[in-house]
C-alpha cells in the first residue's frame, strides 16, 4: 500500500510537468458526461418523470456511477492501458521485479485528468442530495459511501479482466466497452427502465445495479425497501476475485508463450 | 485521383485485417443501440405528454445512428494524422505534389467508409429482424429511402470537413486529446446523439437546428422514419450542399494558413 | 551458480498476409507457424564471470534471457539459478538478479532520475543504508552526480543507459543480465558504459550474462562466449579461439580482418 503511493506520487509528479495539457484535458474530461448530464435533464424536463424516479433521484445514481468511474479511471488506469504496458514490454519489466504484479500494473499509470469528470460528478452528487429529503442515519451514510467505493471496486475489476484479455488477444478488446463505457452508461438510469434481461445481468453478472440501484431503495426510503439493501455494495468487492482469478491465469499465460 | 483511391484501398484492407475488431465493434454497438432505445422509449412511453417521435421512429432512429457509426461520430480519429501532426512529421506530408487538404479528406472519408462497410450491413441486418419495440422498421416509400440515401451520403461529406477543422486546430493547440475532447462532444450533442433533437427543449433545439452538426445525424435518420417530411428533407440537401461549399472553402484557407506556420516553424 | 539443462521453447505466430484478397480470405481462417526459439540449450556459468551470449537476430538470445530472469516459463528443460528455479520463486529469483534491456527504459520517463532510484529502493526494500551506500558508490563510478535531477527524457542514450546501469544495482544483485546494453551509444559512452561492466564484474564479483550485436564489446569484456543460432547451442568457449579460427585474413595480408568480418564469417560458416 505505501508502495503503491509512492507510484501515484511519482505520476503526479510527473503529470504537473506538462501543466497546459493537463489542464486542457481536465477541461475536455469535464466535457465528455456533461452533455450526458445535460441529456438527462432535458429528457426529464421534457417527460417530468421516469417510471417514478424524479430528476434528483435518478441523479443520484448518475452522480455515484460517475464518481466511481472516474476514481477508477485515474487510479487503475494501468489494467485499462495494459494494452500498451504489453506491446511496448514494459509487462517484461514489471516480471523482473519483486513485487505483484496487480500492485505493479495498479502503480504503471494514473491519469490524474479525470478530475474533470469527477468534479461534475460530485457537483451533480452535491445537487442531487440538496434536492432530495433524505431522512439521514449514520446507516444511510455509510450505504452512500459503500457505493461509491464498491462502484470503484466494479470498474476497476472490469479494467482487470479487459486487461487480462490482452494476453489471449490483441483484438477485439473493444468489446470490454460494453461493461466499463456501457456498465456507466447503462448504470446512470434506475435500472427499472430496462428490460428483465438486462436488469438481471448488472445485478447478478456485473453487479452495477449492487451499488447504486438497489441500495437507494434504502438510501431513499423507498416504500417496500429492506435494510439488506444497504448490503448490496458489497456485491462489488466479490466481483473482483473472479477478475483477480481471470488476472492471474492470464499472467501464467504470458509467461508461457512470452505474447 | 489515383492517390485519392490508394488511400481508400489502404484503409479498407487495413479495416479488414482486424477480422475479430470488427466483431466486437457490432457487438458493442448492438448493446449501445438496445441501451438507448430502453432510456428513450422508458422515457417517452411514460410521459404524460405526448412524445414527439413514436416508439418505433426511436427504434429506427438508434439503429441508424448505429449502423453508421463511423459516418456520424466525430470522435472517429485518424491516429496516424495526429501522430503526425503532433510530432511536426506533418512538414513531409507539405513537400508531396498533392493537394493536402483534398489527401486528407479522402484519407478520413475512407476511414470512415471502410469502418463502415464492415459494420453497417450486420447491425441493419440483425436490427430488421428484431421483435418490436426493437425493430428496425423499413423505410416508408422509396422516395423516402432515396432522400435518406442522398442526405446521408452529403452529410458524411459535411462531417468530414467539419472534422477536417478538428485536425487544423491540433496544428495550434498539439493536443489530439483536448481537440478531440472538446470538439466531440459538442458536436455530437448538436448531432442529436446524445438525445434525438425533437426531444430537446425548444430553446437548445432552435440553435441546435442552425448549426451544422445535424446535418449528418439528424436528417438522415429522421427522413428514414418519416419524422421528417420530403419536403423538409430537400431543404436539408439544399443547407448541406451550402454547408459543404462554406465548410470546406474556410478549411482549405485555414490548413494553408497552418501549413505556412508549420513550415516556418520547421525552419 | 547457473546451470541451464535442456531447455525448449517454441512459439505459435499467427501469420498476417498483405493483399486485399489474402485479407478478406484470413477473416475465416488464419494460419499459424510453429517456432521452435530455443532446442535442447544448455551451459552453465560460474560465479564472478562475464560471458558474452552471441547470434545473430531471433537466434534465441532474448528467450534464453527471459528465462533466466524469471520471466518466461521454458516447455522443458531446467535452470538454477542461485539455487532456485527462477519461473518458480519469481519474485525471490529476481531480489538477486538485475536486468538491463539495452531498447527499453526502466526509468520513470516524466521525473528526475533520483525519483526513479528513491521508488526503485521501495520496490526492491532495500535498506535505507544498503541504499544509501550503493547509491554513492554508483554515482561515484558512473558520474551520475550531475544527471540525478534530471528527468530521464531530457538525457542523451549515453546518459540514460549510465543511469540503467545503476537503477538496476541498487538492491545489490549478484548476477547482472544485460541485453544489448551499447546498442545506439557513441564511441565515448560505449567506453564508458564497457569499463564500468568491467569495474562492476571486478570490484563487486558481480557475474554478468551479456547479449550485444557489438564484437567490440565482447572482445573488451568477456573471454568465454556461447553462440547461438536457430535455437542451439553451437559453440561454448573461448572468445580469442573462435577470433584466431575465422579471424585469418583472407587475402594472405598480414592485417588481419575487422571484428564484425570476423563474426559474419563465423555466423557463415555455422550456417545461421
Amino acid at each position: 500500500m505505501e508502495l503503491y503511493f509512492r507510484y501515484a506520487l511519482l505520476a503526479a509528479k510527473g503529470q504537473l510537468r506538462y501543466r497546459s495539457t493537463f489542464f486542457l484535458t481536465a477541461f475536455g474530461q469535464f466535457f465528455v458526461p456533461f452533455f450526458v448530464f445535460a441529456g438527462m435533464v432535458m429528457l426529464f424536463g421534457r417527460f417530468g418523470n421516469l417510471k417514478g424516479w424524479t430528476l434528483p433521484e435518478a441523479m443520484l445514481c448518475f452522480s455515484v456511477i460517475h464518481v466511481s468511474f472516474s476514481v477508477s479511471e485515474c487510479f487503475a488506469r494501468g489494467f485499462d492501458m495494459f494494452g500498451t504496458v504489453l506491446s511496448n514490454g514494459e509487462f517484461d519489466r514489471i516480471l523482473v521485479r519483486p513485487r505483484s504484479t496487480i500492485l505493479q500494473v495498479l502503480g504503471s499509470r494514473f491519469e490524474y485528468s479525470r478530475v474533470g469528470r469527477l468534479f461534475l460528478a460530485i457537483g451533480a452528487l452535491v445537487w442531487a442530495l440538496g434536492n432530495l429529503a433524505i431522512d439521514w442515519n449514520p446507516l444511510r451514510v455509510a450505504t452512500l459511501c459503500l457505493m461509491i467505493l464498491g462502484g470503484i471496486a466494479i470498474f476497476s475489476g472490469i479494467f482487470m479482466l479487459g486487461a487480462s484479455l490482452c494476453f489471449w488477444t490483441t483484438e477485439g478488446l473493444e468489446i470490454m466497452n460494453v461493461f466499463t463505457d456501457g456498465g456507466r452508461e447503462m448504470a446512470q438510469y434506475p435500472l427499472t427502465i430496462y428490460q428483465d434481461w438486462v436488469r438481471k445481468f448488472f445485478t447478478f453478472v456485473i453487479p452495477f445495479g449492487c451499488v447504486n440501484y438497489l441500495p437507494l431503495f434504502y438510501v431513499l426510503g423507498k416504500p417496500g425497501a429492506s435494510p439488506f439493501a444497504a448490503l448490496a455494495p458489497l456485491a462489488g468487492f466479490l466481483f473482483l476475485l473472479p477478475c483477480a482469478l481471470v488476472w492471474r491465469r492470464g499472467v501464467r499465460r504470458f509467461r508461457s508463450t512470452g505474447s | 485521383m489515383i492517390a485519392y483511391i490508394s488511400a481508400f484501398r489502404i484503409r479498407l484492407i487495413r479495416g479488414l485485417q482486424y477480422r475479430v475488431a470488427a466483431l466486437a465493434g457490432v457487438g458493442t454497438q448492438f448493446f449501445w443501440g438496445f441501451m438507448l432505445i430502453m432510456v428513450f422509449q422508458a422515457f417517452a412511453s411514460n410521459s404524460r405528454e405526448s412524445s414527439p417521435m413514436s416508439l418505433s421512429q426511436i427504434a429506427s432512429y438508434v439503429w441508424l445512428q448505429q449502423a453508421f457509426l463511423a459516418f456520424v461520430m466525430l470522435w472517429f480519429r485518424d491516429a496516424e494524422l495526429f501522430a503526425l501532426i503532433v510530432s511536426g512529421d506533418v512538414a513531409y506530408e507539405f513537400t508531396r505534389p498533392v493537394d493536402l487538404y483534398g489527401f486528407w479528406y479522402a484519407r478520413l472519408l475512407a476511414g470512415r467508409l471502410a469502418s463502415a462497410a464492415l459494420r453497417c450491413l450486420p447491425i441493419l441486418i440483425v436490427a430488421a429482424l428484431l421483435p418490436a419495440p426493437f425493430t428496425l422498421l423499413p423505410p416508408t416509400c422509396p422516395a423516402s429511402l432515396l432522400l435518406f440515401v442522398t442526405t446521408l451520403f452529403l452529410g458524411l461529406l459535411v462531417l468530414v470537413a467539419i472534422s477536417m477543422f478538428v485536425y487544423i486546430l491540433t496544428f495550434a493547440t498539439k493536443s489530439p486529446m483536448a481537440s478531440f475532447l472538446v470538439v466531440g462532444p459538442v458536436g455530437e450533442f448538436c448531432a442529436g446523439m446524445i438525445v434525438p433533437i425533437p426531444m430537446m427543449p425548444d430553446a437548445v433545439r432552435r440553435v441546435v437546428m442552425v448549426l451544422p452538426f445535424r446535418l449528418a445525424t439528424d436528417l438522415p435518420f429522421r427522413t428514414y422514419s418519416g419524422s421528417i417530411g420530403s419536403v423538409e428533407a430537400l431543404e436539408g440537401i439544399v443547407l448541406q450542399l451550402l454547408w459543404l461549399a462554406v465548410l470546406v472553402a474556410v478549411g482549405r484557407a485555414a490548413l494553408a494558413r497552418a501549413a505556412v506556420h508549420a513550415s516556418i516553424l520547421g525552419g | 551458480m547457473i546451470t541451464v539443462r535442456g531447455l525448449n521453447k517454441t512459439y505459435l505466430v499467427a501469420e498476417r498476409s498483405s493483399g486485399f484478397r489474402e485479407a478478406a480470405a484470413s477473416l475465416w481462417r488464419r494460419r499459424y507457424r510453429k517456432i521452435e526459439a530455443l532446442r535442447d540449450v544448455g551451459f552453465s556459468i560460474g560465479e564472478g564471470e562475464i560471458v558474452g551470449y552471441i547470434g545473430p537476430n531471433g537466434a534465441g538470445k532474448s528467450t534464453t534471457i527471459k528465462v533466466m530472469s524469471g520471466i518466461l516459463v521454458p516447455d522443458s528443460g531446467t535452470c538454477e539459478i542461485l539455487g532456485r528455479t527462477p519461473w518458480k520463486e519469481r519474485k525471490a529469483h529476481v531480489r538477486g538478479i538485475g536486468v538491463v534491456f539495452g531498447q527499453r527504459s526502466q526509468l520513470w520517463w516524466d521525473v528526475p532520475v533520483i525519483d526513479s532510484f528513491e521508488l526503485l529502493r521501495d520496490i526492491y526494500r532495500v535498506s535505507p543504508v544498503d541504499y544509501r551506500r550503493n547509491l554513492d558508490e554508483l554515482v561515484g563510478e558512473l558520474d551520475l552526480a550531475p544527471l540525478l535531477g534530471t528527468p530521464t527524457r531530457q538525457l542523451s542514450l549515453g546518459q540514460r543507459m549510465r543511469c540503467e546501469l545503476a537503477a538496476s544495482l541498487l538492491h545489490g544483485p549478484r548476477i547482472l543480465f544485460l541485453d544489448e546494453p551499447t546498442i545506439g551509444l557513441d564511441a565515448v559512452a560505449k567506453l564508458a558504459v564497457r569499463a564500468f561492466i568491467k569495474r562492476v564484474n571486478e570490484e563487486r564479483g558481480v557475474t554478468v550474462i551479456l547479449t550485444t550485436h557489438d564484437a567490440h564489446d565482447i572482445e573488451a569484456l568477456a573471454e568465454r562466449v556461447i553462440l547461438i543460432g536457430k535455437g542451439r547451442i553451437l559453440y561454448d568457449g573461448a572468445f580469442a579461439v573462435l577470433c584466431e579460427r575465422y579471424g585469418e585474413s583472407e587475402d594472405g595480408s598480414d592485417s588481419p580482418p575487422s571484428l564484425e568480418r570476423t563474426v559474419a564469417r563465423l555466423y557463415g560458416e555455422y550456417g545461421i
